[in-house]
């Protein structure tokens, strides 16, 4: 197995699944002769040729619209918004037609388009270029979105997302572009949509994570375990929408503790959909009301202390699994 | 991090403590494992030791309150700390409890402004995150409808499930979360604490070894059906009058023997001794009814009550079975002596696996005593009196004393009593078998 980082990984995913499937073709900015912002789409153009990697103006809903048309007259578009920030003016075509025409046809049409691109921020971009999307999509019916934390699951779940038949929306992170892992070389490999992973098993609390958040709440863990003796089972969702609330279930009922992670804002996020349906389907399983780390009920902040301090950063973590411990 | 001083539960029937004195004051350096106050609980005073270091910030309960075991008492963080949330705890924990003391509620007052949600500048948002997951817990409210909710037992729901499946009482379960609400760990120890059911059923010493004995169906029913008719335990009493006489001559020339040790035996010191002796011959009797099943105990630990200016206690002599008289007579008199001193430490106190209560020195001749849990079985001896007694077809003046053994009968029957009753006096009729 070769370890690659995350944007390879997602290169390596793009690549496979174009030589497997002639209809499939990238389109957005800067994808094709830049080799994309943050190149992943490095080296496709000179490979598949510019009828299946196409540069796009700067007119996001232009683009995805046509990727929309592209899908429904049966071809399998993954189109690239340089970051999700961007994709707000592209939301009617991704919300009111990718999501409402399977439905709305009555069946007839299939819409296999993956929308892809950085969510979340990354490091002082402001406000207006900070923003974590997921809970955004994942209210619509019609949609599913993705969040992949590692390099593996970046590849296993794109290749995924763009064999599916339905709209995918799949959230990367500019910040772990460059994070290396294990990936499987196997062209077959890949993960199902829909299946959260346990990243580390645990006995004591269950914390469930998300994309970039993962990687904060291992790091809690170790510290968990190290200096408190509290041993922290980690829940990676991958899959926000359709979300496997089976295995994070599981893992409340053996903790009987939740501490849900999230870099977007509190109100109406991810973990407050996960909360729900813990409180429903494990009440009598909970020791502790859930707690959620989250960005902070504010615009991101610019300055560098200050966006520092808004990240739901291991620190933050240690202490609300303590406090669903009983134990600060 | 700062960290709490707590009402802690000294034992296990512990409800609530009175502040006797702060051995620190606010501002005080603490280390870890300092005494910082000193409590009171319902048997013994005790010191309570700072979990963490920094300085007393401050004392919320101040010296002569009595307050529910769980109640913050101080908190102890760095200088410079902000304690706000932990003092925003404190003020939910004494609204929340209707019964708490009201200087408590005072005491922690002051807190309550620095404790409300800043106002939203920018920096504010962060904070927010900063504090990560204590954003959501400084605002989140008791459970309930606020006013009127003291009397209601605060209980995490899987704390709530467990309780149910155990059979244990929550009322009698003492919480250790925020504002004493009962969690997980706190039923574990109950359930430590000697199982099931009754709530009533308690630990007995330290690590005595016992044998589980399962419930037949006729004990289950006989355990159910008794405790409807009085009270969770469901008592019986058997009376007998024991001739004293060969006895009180076996103390004297025990005594006689000692003359110039220091030490003399008593008669509670023999009664104590026979009545070990006793339960070995009958461990039915040495027993505790634990919801399921019995612990059937191998070692004998007599309680001996004792009264105190405000109530009595009944301090434990372990493994009386293995003691020789004179070792009983030194280890009542050191237990006695500290638990009229107030002296005893909670396992001292507590945990017998049997109980014996003497009135005899009032004058009382015969009462009925209401057994001390764990145990299944309390003694109530009375007063040694000269009777005239028909023995062999003419009548004799004899030194005779009546004892009364209550039982719990979920586990014991009356013929199992009876038994011992029965070898506990013939013991004392002829105490040469002490020897044996």
């Amino acid at each position: 197995m070769a370890v690659i980082a995350y944007r390879e990984a997602l290169n390596q995913a793009l690549r496979e699944e174009m030589r497997r499937d002639p209809d499939i073709f990238l389109m957005g900015e800067e994808i094709a002769e830049y080799d994309g912002a943050y190149k992943v789409t490095k080296g496709l153009l000179e490979e598949f040729g510019e009828m299946r990697v196409r540069d796009a103006p700067i007119a996001e809903m232009g683009f995805a619209g046509l990727g929309v048309g592209a899908a429904m007259a049966g071809l399998r578009p993954v189109i690239e918004f340089m970051t999700w920030n961007f994709a707000l003016l592209a939301i009617d075509e991704i919300v009111n037609t990718a999501a409402k025409l399977r439905y709305m046809s009555g069946g007839q049409l299939k819409l296999p388009i993956t929308f892809r691109g950085p969510n979340a921020g990354a490091i002082q971009l402001a406000a207006s270029h900070s923003q974590s999307f997921e809970s955004w999509y994942a209210y619509v019916p019609g949609l599913k979105v993705v969040a992949p934390s590692t390099p593996r699951d970046a590849k296993g779940l794109l290749k995924s997302a763009i064999r599916d038949d339905n709209p995918v929306v799949f959230l990367e992170n500019e910040v772990i572009y460059g994070l290396k892992g294990e990936v499987p070389d196997d062209e077959d490999f890949t993960i199902p949509l829909g299946q959260s992973e346990v990243k580390r098993s645990g006995d004591d609390v269950t914390v469930v994570a998300h994309a970039r958040s993962v990687h904060w709440a291992m790091e809690a863990a170790e510290i968990l375990a190290e200096k408190h003796d509290i041993s922290v089972e980690v829940v990676d969702p991958r899959t926000i929408r359709p979300l496997d609330i089976d295995t994070i279930l599981d893992s409340v009922r053996k903790t009987n503790r939740c501490v849900i992670v999230e870099e977007g804002h509190p109100f109406c996020g991810i973990g407050a959909q996960v909360v729900d349906d813990i409180q429903r389907e494990a009440f009598d399983y909970l020791d502790a009301p859930v707690i959620r780390v989250t960005g902070p009920d504010a615009p991101t902040p610019y300055a560098r202390n200050l966006e520092q301090l808004s990240l739901p950063q291991a620190e933050f973590i240690v202490q609300a699994v303590q406090h669903v411990s009983y134990l600060e | 991090m700062a960290s709490r001083i707590l009402m802690s539960k000294l034992s296990p029937t512990m409800e609530e403590g009175r502040v006797l004195q702060w051995l620190k004051q606010e501002g005080d350096a603490v280390e870890m494992g300092d005494a910082v106050v000193e409590i009171e609980t319902d048997k013994a005073n005790m010191e309570v030791e700072a979990m963490g270091s920094g300085v007393l910030r401050v004392i919320l309960v101040p010296e002569g309150d009595t307050v529910p075991t769980g109640t913050m008492l101080g908190v102890v963080g760095e200088a410079d700390e902000d304690i706000a949330a932990v003092l925003a705890e404190a003020e939910t924990e004494a609204t929340a409890s209707d019964n708490g003391s009201s200087a408590s509620a005072e005491a922690a007052a002051p807190a309550a402004p620095a404790a409300e949600s800043p106002p939203a500048p920018p920096t504010a948002t962060v904070a927010d995150a900063a504090s990560g997951s204590p954003a959501p817990l400084s605002s989140a409210p008791p459970t309930g409808d606020g006013d009127g909710d003291g009397d209601r037992v605060k209980a995490s729901p899987l704390a709530r499930r467990m309780a149910s499946e155990e059979g244990i009482e929550l009322a009698r379960v003492s919480g250790s979360g925020p504002g004493g609400r009962i969690v997980k760990r706190d039923i574990e120890a109950a359930l430590r604490g000697g199982g099931a059911a009754a709530a009533t059923v308690l630990e007995v010493g330290p690590e005595v070894p016992y044998e589980r004995v399962e419930l037949s169906q006729v004990r289950k029913a006989i355990a159910r059906n008794l405790v409807k008719s009085l009270g969770p335990i469901p008592h019986f009493f058997l009376t007998s009058e024991i001739d004293m006489a060969r006895v009180l001559e076996l103390r004297k020339e025990l005594n006689e023997s000692l003359k110039g040790s220091g030490i003399k035996i008593g008669v509670n010191d023999i009664l104590i001794k026979v009545a070990a002796q006793a339960l070995l011959a009958h461990p039915h009797v040495n027993v505790s009814f634990a919801g399921d099943h019995i612990r059937m105990y191998k070692r004998v630990d007599v309680g001996i009550a004792v009264a105190i200016p405000d109530g009595l206690i009944t301090p434990v002599l372990r493994a009386a079975d293995s003691k020789g008289l004179q070792r009983i007579a030194e280890d009542t008199r050191d237990l006695i002596a500290r638990a009229r001193e107030k002296k005893l430490l909670p396992d001292e106190y507590y945990g017998a696996t049997f109980t014996i209560t003497n009135l005899g020195p009032y004058g009382i001749d015969e009462f009925t005593a209401v057994i001390n849990p764990p145990a299944a079985t309390i003694l109530a001896v009375g007063a040694t009196r000269e009777k005239p007694v028909a023995l062999g077809g003419s009548v004799e003046i004899r030194p005779r004393m009546r004892v009364t053994l209550g039982c719990d009968h979920r586990a014991v029957d009356g013929a199992t009593g009876a038994e011992f009753v029965a070898t506990f006096k013939d013991m004392l009729e002829n105490p040469l078998r002490l020897v044996l």
